[in-house]
């Protein structure tokens, strides 16, 4: 008799869940941005974020233009009427925590730390959304390009991560398994950052990576970019096989991230060849 | 001159040695002095030569500059409150760097990132010497840094913020306490023409502050040119702390404790204080940059904080002292 209720719960969440997810979604950061783009019925999507067509930070510029865009603020995203708002754990808890007393579902989503967390991503999407047979059919998907990939060996060449600020990236990072799932040792690991962390250029000098990948500058240049142009980070790219760049596909846990890893394991190919050559 | 100037020259000397030593990079310090003229040590002599070089060299050279702008400023206002961090030049300077840098004039001209900071500079010391009018009395002084320091930093942060660069934003920080972290051999060519220019001319007032002493009248009959005085300083200042502060950010306080510290020692007397604060100063910055590295090796610690904690219960001295005078 106890279990009744359970079941019945089970059972009314099972009716609804099947045909009825949420059938208008506004999402309000950029990384939820993409996973609703690639898994929402259509219609059900209402609005991204406006990052979300920004092509240096977005791998789905292209696709954001098709859907009004949004500034994650709550008056604008109250005014879309949402039955159900996605942010990011980065997204203001004062617009988030004022959609929710104004009786609007929101869903937070974390940032996936790793190539794992990007398949829970899309599970949690697909909940979310009540697409669970789209995300199955991207997961199975992402899951077998993903096998396809990874061959790290010992002798690996050793690669740097390093953007505006100094800031590097360890193994703790989306960032950083994309560098291992390229087949590329991270110096950053030698170094003892897990997570990412500011790096001292004299450190990066000192370790002598094979690899430099570093972020183009934005346009309207900032004094924060200014360590990539600094003679030494120079000096390091030089070294390293073509210009190794972060872009768009390297931001959000979602496939795109696989044709990140695709992209830089070309350039441990050539790099290896290049020394094997000499 | 030489009783003062040989001690603190050894000093200067002493640091910036040790200051080659310091880093991250857990080197020791007679591998690293010999990486610097050797080839042979690999990245080694990168990280000396690129990094920890114009590192101490622009400790050397700002300090410096900062340290004798100061003693300047503060011979000729005749108010030991006077310096370029607190009275907004230095501000003025970080707007004027930030406008080049946003509007790509930085990147488009070799010289074009210390000109505008000169030009900031130019214009925060005219306003401060046109507000405090030519006694400098303190209030005023004061008032009228409080208020240019203010509006620098609030467009400051406003260009930063309207900036498409997401981050632009963090710079803030930077351009209000300063930084000398990954400079390179460029930013050395690039401070060295206007701290040296800014020295000389600053260092051409030596007689005229000495004279204004006596007061401006005594001055006036002893032949100094009150408006050409003036007009030096002026530029000189802005020189020197334009160039500073287009490489390194806006320090502060450099110019306030070093000629506080050194007056007694070189009898009250201007024209000896120049050069002594700008000795001084090149020992403070280079004292502050090497603790940054100590404290927190990994972090970045910005310079102004070190300089602004040690100055910062001094100007509260300083106004405690001359309170009378402000009442």
């Amino acid at each position: 008799m106890r279990r009744l209720p359970g079941i019945a719960l089970a059972l009314l969440w099972a009716a609804t869940g099947a045909f009825a997810g949420p059938s208008r979604v506004v999402t309000m950061n950029l990384c939820a941005d993409q996973l609703a783009m690639m898994l929402a019925a259509p219609g059900q999507l209402a609005s991204v974020s406006y990052i979300a067509r920004d092509t240096r930070a977005s791998a789905m510029a292209k696709e954001a233009l098709a859907y009004p865009v949004n500034h994650g603020l709550a008056e604008e995203i109250y005014l879309l009427k949402p039955d159900l708002v996605i942010a990011g754990a980065y997204s203001t808890p004062a617009t988030t925590g004022m959609l929710r007393r104004l009786g609007v579902a929101v869903v937070v989503f974390q940032p996936a730390l790793s190539l794992q967390d990007v398949r829970a991503r899309i599970l949690q999407m697909g909940q979310v959304l009540g697409r669970k047979d789209a995300a199955q059919v991207l997961l199975a998907e992402y899951d077998q390009r993903l096998a396809a990939l990874q061959d790290a060996g010992p002798e690996a060449p050793r690669a740097a991560l390093y953007a505006a600020n100094g800031f590097t990236s360890g193994s703790m990072t989306l960032a950083g398994q994309i560098l291992r799932a390229a087949g590329l040792r991270n110096i950053a690991d030698e170094l003892g950052y897990a997570r990412s962390g500011h790096m001292p250029l004299e450190l990066l000098a000192m370790s002598a990576p094979d690899l430099l990948i570093g972020t183009s500058p934005y346009p309207r240049a900032s004094r924060s970019e200014d360590n990539l142009a600094h003679p030494v980070v120079r000096q390091l790219a030089a070294r390293s096989s073509a210009g190794q760049i972060r872009d768009a596909d390297w931001v959000c846990g979602t496939p795109h991230v696989l044709r990140a890893v695709e992209t830089l394991a070309e350039e441990r190919r050539r790099f290896v060849e290049k020394e094997g050559s000499q | 001159m030489t009783r003062l100037g040989l001690p603190l020259s050894a000093v200067v000397l002493a640091l910036f040695l040790l200051s080659l030593t310091v880093g991250p990079a857990d080197v020791g310090a007679g591998d690293s002095l010999a990486a610097l003229f050797d080839d042979g040590y690999g990245p080694l002599t990168l990280v000396m030569r690129e990094i920890r070089l114009p590192r101490a060299l622009l400790a050397v050279i700002i300090g410096g500059g900062l340290g004798l702008a100061g003693a300047a400023m503060q011979g000729y206002l005749r108010n030991p409150l006077a310096e370029p961090g607190l009275i907004g030049v230095s501000s003025s300077a970080a707007l004027g760097a930030v406008l080049a840098i946003n509007t790509g004039v930085a990147a488009s001209l070799t010289l074009g990132l210390p000109l505008a900071a000169l030009a900031g500079a130019l214009a925060g010391v005219f306003l401060v010497m046109a507000l405090a009018g030519p006694q400098g009395g303190s209030l005023t002084l004061i008032l009228a840094g409080i208020a240019i320091s203010a509006m620098a930093a609030a467009l400051t942060s406003l260009v930063l913020n309207l900036s498409p660069n997401p981050f632009a934003a963090n710079e803030i920080v930077f351009w209000m306490m300063g930084s000398l972290a990954d400079r390179s051999m460029l930013h050395v060519w690039l401070v060295l023409p206007f701290a040296l220019t800014g020295a000389a001319v600053l260092l051409t007032l030596a007689r005229g502050l000495d004279a204004l002493t006596l007061g401006e009248d005594a001055a006036q009959t002893m032949g100094v040119n009150l408006n050409r005085l003036r007009l030096l300083l002026v530029v000189g200042t802005a020189s020197v702390v334009g160039g500073a502060t287009a490489v390194a950010g806006a320090i502060g306080f450099i110019g306030l404790v070093v000629p506080h510290i050194l007056r007694p020692l070189v009898g009250g007397q201007p024209s000896r204080l120049l050069w002594a604060s700008a000795l001084g100063g090149a020992i403070m910055l280079q004292l502050a940059d090497i603790a940054v590295r100590l404290i927190l090796p990994a972090r970045d610690l910005k310079l102004g904080v070190v300089t602004a904690l040690v100055g910062a219960p001094l100007f509260l001295h300083l106004i405690y002292k001359t309170r009378k005078g402000l009442a």
